[in-house]
């Protein structure tokens, strides 16, 4: 077997630009799907996150019951539900970028959610009494005092499930979202050069998420524990 | 809503038998990848705290590589790209038991090896170092401090992580309907195909799903408990208790 590397470069345009960023013929890309999974998760996961720390029972259980469920399921199921269950609902059909956002932002959300708590829990209890003291409702205690700095905190968390995120967007393609994966084998199936396309797309999500990774971690150090 | 819920497909015709021969080939294939990537997880994770610098690059660099790559590509990579790079032998032999069990095997197994990995490194640098230093002091070589004083103790703090990284395995083994070997997820997807009853089925996969996992983590709890060692926090307590 000889490699040829002429076929990565052949297709280059359409991997990359297609593929990876989501401009062209075809509604796909990772990072086109990836960035807004993260910021809607991360808005989902905040109000998750907080009503796990409710002192009232009938918010408090509802959402652990949420994050025990999706932290319990596989991630293609959950897509194959969103795809089957999603048009049910709306009595429409749905694009693939909207499926798969769904599926992500909902999934991700158990997860995020978990990383807020954990932030939120590990401001120190002094502060809340501080506020408490300072005349401070509970409301205001939260947004003012202890969101800001469990943010800080949550950070490091973040990035590295961003890069979860990130390496589960290949699922999308399962459905037939064009991302990077559908991109490769789309290529594969005219080109017929598994080893080379499947070899450079595993490079190009290795050098993403090995990046933000190491900027995770120099993050967990600047910010680390004051 | 107009969706007519019809639950009697998951007993009648052949969905049962789909479904236990899905979670059989679930359990199969989970297995089979956890003893692999157990096998590479301690391997490579003990190579990474050894004081010897090409052994600790070596595993780095597996570690570093296969855990940032999607699990999806490696099922494509091992299925479609590994084997003609095969003897021809082996690659016969493949061809004709089950090519895409034993590709979905080693993603999986490869991948999660990776991340047990980093679940064992830590384990082992949460052992005081002079542990290491007072067996090698006391005249065993760095293989049997390894062998009769690191690993044991690690072994038995990574066992809440440890079981969190083998419930992923078990849930990613749902990646493998990709390269089509028909576990859980694939003989769900089946039952929707053939008879249009798509929420159905899928309840049926995720109920086995969640089963699956609430008492594997149960059973760990309890193995926990059984295996702890007295003295550090958590072992203490809960003997006592």
């Amino acid at each position: 077997m000889s490699l040829d590397l002429g076929v990565i470069w052949r297709n280059l345009d359409f991997l990359l630009v297609q593929g990876f960023l989501g401009f062209g013929a075809f509604v796909g890309g990772t990072l086109r799907l990836a960035i807004p999974s993260i910021v809607l998760g991360f808005l989902l996961g905040i109000v998750i996150g907080l009503a796990r720390l409710s002192p009232r029972a009938w918010i408090r259980i509802p959402a652990t019951i949420y994050v025990e469920f999706f932290r319990g399921v596989p991630l293609v199921m959950v897509i194959f539900w969103i795809w089957f269950i999603l048009p049910i609902l709306l009595r429409t059909k749905i694009p693939e970028f909207g499926v798969a956002l769904t599926a992500f932002v909902i999934f991700e959300a158990a997860y995020l959610g978990e990383i807020v708590r954990a932030g939120i829990q590990s401001v120190a209890r002094g502060q809340v009494e501080a506020a408490t003291a300072l005349g401070l409702r509970s409301g205001g205690t939260m947004r003012f005092v202890v969101l800001p700095q469990a943010l800080k905190n949550m950070i490091p968390s973040l990035v590295t499930q961003f890069i979860v995120l990130f390496k589960d967007t290949s699922l999308a393609s399962i459905i037939g979202f064009m991302d990077l994966t559908k991109a490769a084998q789309v290529v594969n199936n005219r080109e017929i050069r598994p080893f080379e396309l499947y070899l450079f797309i595993a490079v190009v999500y290795w050098v993403c998420t090995y990046s933000m990774s190491r900027y995770a971690r120099s993050l967990e150090k600047r910010l680390g524990p004051a | 809503m107009n969706y007519r819920f019809e639950w009697s497909v998951l007993w009648t015709g052949q969905s049962g038998q789909w479904l236990l021969s899905g979670l059989i080939t679930t359990l199969e294939l989970s297995l089979c990848a956890w003893l692999l990537a157990l096998a590479l997880g301690i391997a490579s994770g003990a190579m990474r705290t050894v004081p010897y610098r090409a052994l600790r690059a070596a595993a780095t660099f597996y570690v570093e590589f296969f855990r940032n790559v999607p699990l999806l590509v490696w099922m494509f990579f091992w299925y479609f790209a590994a084997p003609p790079l095969l003897p021809e032998v082996v690659r016969e032999w493949l061809f004709g038991h089950g090519l895409e069990f034993w590709a979905a095997v080693c993603a999986l197994g490869v991948y999660s090896g990776a991340r047990f990995s980093e679940v064992l490194r830590s384990g082992i640098q949460s052992i005081p170092r002079t542990q290491l230093e007072a067996s090698v002091a006391s005249g065993l070589t760095v293989v049997q401090a390894y062998r009769y004083v690191i690993l044991p103790i690690a072994l038995r703090l990574i066992i809440p992580p440890g079981t969190n990284e083998s419930l992923n395995l078990l849930k990613n083994s749902s990646v493998a309907l990709t390269i089509s070997v028909a576990e859980l997820t694939f003989q769900t997807r089946q039952i929707e195909t053939y008879t249009a009853k798509a929420i159905e089925a899928l309840t049926a996969g995720t109920v086995i799903y969640l089963v699956l996992c609430l008492s594997l983590s149960a059973f760990m709890g309890w193995v926990e408990r059984r295996t702890a060692i007295p003295g550090l926090i958590a072992g203490g307590r809960r003997r006592r208790a």
